[in-house]
């Protein structure tokens, strides 16, 4: 905002102070030298040490440890043990199924929404609702799905008794892994929506006309000139949806209550487990696990991040 | 660029094509909620209508019945005040210190902010039972402690809602200005630079606010209670006060983002005048 207004506000402040603006000579900005001036960042430095730092470090160091602190790589060799691995598989193949449908259906809504008014009461629904969905929702998705195709809901029961088809003819599907597909979807495509409107908002008009004017269609359009200025972007935020859906836990704890089909909740089964002696440590295998698959694709993310930011300028 | 010429060279749908999409997209987003508000006038398993589960929430029985609810909400916005006063605390000021005196820190404060995406909910609450263990045993276990967990859980949310609006004023500029006129450096911040933040600042709130108020994973394995935890405990004994909560509390939130965005907006429209 309010560079504009900006000299306004200051200017409200000069007959006051005019007269201190002699004692305090020019406007040097005097900042304290040397150490001190780093004073000013300790507080945010302890905090992130404390609550992000130490946690991380002991949450992947843990792993290493056997309950009476000797240092052991049994934990870490036991990601490999083919329980543990098949989970790491489910993860990966939820995630991926639900980043490519959510990011498919999403970039299309966002191309749905181009041209529509930055400023308007639709594009303001579409983009609270998205965060809503995207970064709140958690257990309520749960709810939402169970009263939505729960084995009791409107749509299973009208199902069997009109037409006859029994959508849980092959057991109780929505509080397994391929339950979870639906909700997911459910909020990665509104994170698509949120990731990916900046980029598609960014193409310029004058490349279309260009294009326009040298004879082009809409087809080369979009084909050569959008597909490629695009293509770092929807894949960037493809990797971020693949990573919120890998790292989420509170929807799949809501419907799968016992069990620790995807990873998130078989570290909930380690952190819980007081039947297992030593599985805590277990915790910290599979976290440190999920940090190398996050710091990965995460890392993708950024590289893809930072080519999307050359065509923003 | 009119619409129609715009629609001519292709850089946007016509509206038909926009409002098959949205719609389509629009009704399959819009079941599931429809879903749960049929769901919540529900007369048990019968098939029959009701306003009960409604109506019985203003009762004095159900006063009692979900008084755990009702703590667990009290606990939820407990929680968003103390992380928004962390927000307004730590983060704020140390950005605005980065961004006049430290430019070439900047990178390192966001790589910094954006680790929480990294490093997901569910893989710190791993080291957070045994820095929770510590911090219990100095500031006790309180609800509100669980706050220090939620302010790193925001921090990439609160990070870009401030520094976009950080990006969009010159604050060396304004500083420099006002230090000339011989402002000292509390009223350049409460008087220069506050007011110039206030829609990121307000922004970074409620969008803090809206995911404290979310958080499920860090709560629910550390074993305390917030309203997150709490709704999927009612959703055992009485799933119907349950979705009616989730409901309310899906509607609350949305309003809140509604209204950030609208605050957005207005930034918008008076930097372009």
């Amino acid at each position: 905002m309010t560079v504009a207004n900006a000299p306004a506000l200051v200017s409200g402040g000069v007959e006051t102070q005019s007269r201190r603006h002699q004692l305090a000579g020019p406007a040097a900005p005097r900042a304290p030298r040397g150490f001190v001036k780093y004073l000013g960042l300790t507080p945010f430095a302890l905090y992130v040490l404390i609550f992000l730092g130490v946690p991380t470090l002991l949450a992947v160091g843990t792993g290493f440890f056997t309950e009476d602190g000797a240092f052991t790589f049994s934990n870490v060799i036991g990601i490999f043990d083919p329980l543990v691995l098949n989970t790491f598989a489910s993860s990966f193949w939820l995630s991926a199924v639900t980043a490519v449908i959510g990011s498919i259906i999403g970039a299309l809504v966002c191309y749905a929404m181009l041209g529509v008014r930055a400023d308007g009461l639709l594009r303001s629904i579409v983009d609270s609702g998205s965060s809503v969905l995207a970064q709140f929702g958690g257990v309520m998705l749960a709810f939402a799905f169970i009263a939505f195709i729960g084995t009791q809901s409107l749509l299973t029961r009208t199902l069997i008794e009109s037409f006859g088809i029994d959508i849980y003819a092959n057991g109780p599907w929505l509080y397994q892994v391929p339950g979870l597909i639906l909700p997911y979807v459910y909020f990665q495509v509104p994170l698509m929506i949120i990731t990916f409107m900046p980029a598609l908002a960014g193409l310029k008009s004058q490349w279309a006309e260009a294009n326009a004017t040298l004879g082009g269609t809409r087809f080369t359009y979009w084909l050569r000139i959008a597909a490629p200025v695009l293509a770092p972007s929807f894949f960037g935020s493809l990797l971020l949806l693949f990573a919120n859906a890998f790292s989420s836990y509170a929807t799949a704890a809501a419907l799968i209550s016992q069990g620790s089909q995807i990873v998130p909740l078989q570290i909930r089964g380690a952190l819980v487990s007081e039947t297992v002696l030593g599985r805590e440590n277990m915790a910290g295998a599979l976290a440190l696990g999920m940090i190398v698959i996050m710091v990965v694709v995460m890392w993708g993310y950024s590289v893809l991040q930072s080519r999307t930011a050359r065509w923003q300028r | 660029m009119s619409a129609s010429t715009a629609v001519r060279i292709g850089t946007e749908p016509s509206k038909i094509t926009r409002w098959i999409i949205l719609g389509i997209v629009g009704v399959v987003f819009a079941l599931p909620i429809l879903a749960m508000i049929e769901f919540t006038f529900r007369d048990g398993l019968s098939g029959n209508y009701t306003l009960g589960h409604w109506t019985g929430l203003f009762t004095e029985e159900s006063a009692r019945t979900y008084r755990g609810l009702f703590q667990a909400i009290g606990n939820s916005f407990l929680l968003a005040i103390v992380t928004v006063v962390i927000v307004l605390v730590v983060l704020l000021p140390t950005m605005i210190l980065v961004q006049l005196q430290f430019p070439k820190l900047k990178r390192v404060l966001e790589f910094v902010c954006i680790i929480p995406i990294t490093v997901p909910a569910i893989v710190l609450v791993v080291g957070l039972a045994p820095v929770y263990s510590v911090v219990v045993s100095i500031f006790g276990s309180s609800v509100w402690t669980l706050a220090f967990a939620y302010g790193i859980t925001v921090l990439p949310y609160a990070y870009r809602a401030i520094q976009s609006n950080l990006d969009a004023v010159d604050v060396v500029t304004l500083s420099e200005a006002a230090r000339s006129l011989g402002a000292n450096w509390g009223s350049v911040l409460w008087r220069v630079l506050l007011p110039n933040l206030r829609r990121g600042i307000l922004a970074a709130s409620f969008i803090s606010v809206a995911v404290v108020l979310g958080e499920f994973t860090i709560a629910s394995l550390l074993n305390r209670v917030n309203l997150q935890t709490a709704l999927l405990q009612v959703s055992q004994s009485d799933p119907f006060v349950a979705v009616i909560f989730a409901l309310l509390a899906l509607g609350f939130v949305f309003i809140l983002l509604l209204v950030i965005g609208r605050l957005g907006r207005a930034r918008r429209d008076r930097s372009a005048s």
